[in-house]
């Protein structure tokens, strides 16, 4: 829409001759366009750089083995990030794996099975979902669901513990599955969304033709949904993951942290980068630098995840 | 894909309804189907005895074992008498067509218990007290004492943020969908990167760029929140734009207005709506935030109505400080403060629904 007109001259009957030189109003407005639109490229790269230079003096020191090691003193000045990066990436992994069965099924309930007139009541209920703050989630899972869990914990330690992750422990209180499970319910809602989304835009003469055909409900959503909402899915996976690698307060509420690196999910205590800044932020001036430097860490893990996610979720829309 | 088998004229349930007829009515797929309906009933009657005996034989006590049980119970019957009734692809189809429900019922449950506990439990201090008092001077026994403090600073740093916010990523989404200069693609890629930042780190940017230089304030907490409302609104403004017929857009340019006049006087105000429905979502977004806050306005008892100087509370800060306090009385506090979180959330997502709608339009 780069035509432009120019608005001087009486109305003749030859055509306008197409002036496509900007009149000095519109130059001014795509300026205050086009530096609106670098508003966002400067933030990011403020980020990262302001974050690298404030946590200098912390990460130097520590060399490599900030990224290496698992501890956090102050006292000494020694930081290592490993602990808390492994448990932020075993808690998004696991809320995920919570997370993706129960938004794909309410997303083909709600696009499929329920009635027509529910349809959109329940879109909003999605919506709504999505907008709950995390605080409220996770004060929910720190003083209601922890008790049934520990429950399940028990359950999963006293018959799965085959599985290296579900190892036993005496105290199942405070875990990185109990955290996982208030992450899930966190990014349940924007999965099932993108998702929801996704299989709504699948051909509907596709679909029909399924079932004209005879197919049932779960023969065309297996035959005709599902193979157009693929890459859909992966993007809103990691959409999802995104989304749990960067939850802090409910995880900040339900854990203890812990900042060795540990792999038993089930037992009290465990890492988590968030939390770790939330919790800790504002003892000491070194700490707090030592915290923007996993802040930094964070910042880029997720990044590169959502970038990921965008680019996946882009092409299947394309599709 | 095989075409459903005809039901076989076999079992005592078809007997007692007689042959499914197959005329020449349409397919419809949320049409119940008596035989099928009493099918199931059958079945959750078999499947309810089973569990009970189970559970009773088992001395398995308890809702929980007694429901899943059940449950198992009834998909393996069902799956098995519609097998035997209508054939593989049908009980797939029925297998499934449970899973998935169920699926969305255990997805739903959490958000439905979530409400009805901090209703149960913060309606208690909910009283105009709370509106009118803050922390300064409440010791944890006080009864009184409320959260007057945390709402004016809420409603400072986010009415501040929304008022950058909402003209910077209105002026975003014009220029990415109106002006689609060079650099629109990039831009776009970089707000989606955005919109992917953990609150936790755009408070620790405020934190590293502003705050270590002038300190906490409201003020800083609302650089944060622009942070993180940008991408969204951004984003949702985009999407509003779009769905403007270009005809409109067309017929300004053709009668000679300039494009900021096009952008000004037409698209605008067709697409008002949509761009306030976009605007509330984000402050709904906004409003709960609670990470960025630890390391930007830090909170603090009394009442501080300046955003541009010192410690400013607002409703996340004081609900999280005060639910990890050992006191019964500062827990009830933060749930009524939760309480009032939730209901403005609620209230501001319900206001921008009702004013996305789309207008009935008088003749």
């Amino acid at each position: 829409m780069t035509l432009t007109f120019d608005d001087a001259g009486p109305l003749e009957d030859r055509p306008l001759p197409i002036d496509r030189t900007p009149t000095p109003g519109d130059r001014v407005f795509r300026t205050l366009a086009v530096s609106a639109g670098l508003v966002s490229f400067f933030i990011i790269v403020i980020a990262l750089v302001m974050l690298t230079i404030r946590s200098w003096p912390a990460i130097r020191p520590n060399g490599l083995g900030f990224v290496t090691k698992g501890i956090w003193a102050p006292g000494t000045g020694k930081f290592g990030i490993l602990g808390l990066l492994t448990g932020t990436i075993l808690i998004a992994v696991l809320a995920l794996a919570i997370a993706f069965p129960l938004a794909f099924c309410t997303a083909l309930f709600i696009n499929e099975y329920a009635p027509r007139r529910l349809r959109t009541t329940l879109t909003y209920a999605v919506d709504f979902m999505a907008a709950l703050p995390s605080l409220i989630v996770g004060l929910w899972g720190f003083f209601v669901l922890q008790k049934p869990l520990k429950g399940v914990s028990k359950w999963l330690a006293d018959n799965l513990s085959v599985v290296p992750i579900f190892k036993h422990s005496k105290d199942y209180s405070q875990s990185l599955f109990i955290a996982s499970v208030a992450v899930a319910i966190m990014v349940l809602p924007i999965v099932t969304a993108v998702m929801r989304e996704i299989f709504a835009r699948a051909p509907r003469d596709v679909c029909e033709a399924a079932l004209a055909l005879g197919g049932t409900r779960w023969g065309m959503i297996r035959d005709a949904i599902l193979p157009f909402g693929k890459s859909g899915m992966a993007g809103a996976a990691l959409l999802g993951l995104g989304r749990a690698l960067g939850e802090t307060i409910a995880v900040s509420l339900i854990l203890t942290l812990v900042y060795e690196p540990k792999l038993g999910v089930l037992s009290q205590g465990g890492g988590s980068v968030a939390a770790n800044i939330a919790l800790r932020f504002a003892e000491s001036k070194l700490s707090d630098q030592a915290l923007l430097g996993s802040g930094l860490g964070l910042f880029i893990v997720t990044l590169l995840t959502n970038l990921a996610a965008q680019r996946v979720v882009q092409r299947s829309r394309l599709a | 894909m095989r075409a459903v088998k005809t039901p076989p004229p076999a079992a005592v349930v078809a007997e007692l309804l007689g042959p499914a007829e197959l005329g020449d009515e349409p397919r419809r797929l949320n049409r119940i189907d008596p035989r099928e309906t009493l099918l199931a009933a059958v079945c959750a009657a078999g499947a309810a005895v089973l569990a009970w005996t189970l559970c009773r034989f088992l001395r398995w006590d308890g809702p929980l074992p007694l429901g899943l049980i059940g449950i198992i119970a009834f998909a393996g019957i069902y799956t098995a008498a519609v097998r035997d009734q209508l054939g593989d692809e049908a009980s797939t189809d029925r297998t499934i067509t449970l899973l998935i429900s169920l699926g969305a019922v255990i997805a739903g449950l959490p958000v439905i218990f979530m409400v009805g506990f901090l209703v149960v439990r913060g309606i208690g201090q909910l009283r105009p007290s709370f509106f009118t008092n803050d922390l300064a001077k409440s010791g944890p026994l006080d009864p009184r004492g409320g959260a007057k403090h945390a709402i004016i600073g809420s409603i400072e740093q986010v009415g501040l943020a929304a008022f950058v916010v909402v003209p910077l990523s209105v002026l975003t989404a014009i220029y990415l969908n109106e002006l689609k200069g060079r650099m629109s693609r990039m831009v776009r890629f970089l707000v989606d990167a955005m919109s992917g930042v953990p609150s936790i780190v755009a408070g620790l940017l405020v934190y590293a760029v502003w705050v270590a230089a002038f300190g906490f304030s409201g003020f800083a907490a609302s650089l944060a929140l622009i942070i993180l409302m940008l991408p969204t609104i951004t984003r949702t403004s985009e999407e509003v734009l779009r769905t403007i017929p270009d005809n409109l857009r067309e017929a300004s340019l053709a009668l000679g207005a300039p494009q900021w006049r096009t952008v000004l006087r037409v698209v605008l105000p067709t697409a008002r709506t949509g761009l306030v429905t976009a605007m509330l979502l984000g402050v709904a977004r906004g409003i709960g935030e609670t990470a960025p806050m630890i390391m930007t306005a830090r909170g603090q008892n009394g009442t501080n109505a300046n955003p541009f100087k010192d410690q400013q509370s607002d409703l996340p800060l004081f609900i999280y400080n005060l639910l990890r306090q050992p006191d019964k009385r500062q827990i009830a506090r933060g749930y009524t403060g939760a309480l009032v979180l939730l209901l403005v959330v609620l209230s501001l997502f319900t206001l921008a629904r009702v004013a996305g709608r789309p207008r009935k339009r008088r003749s």
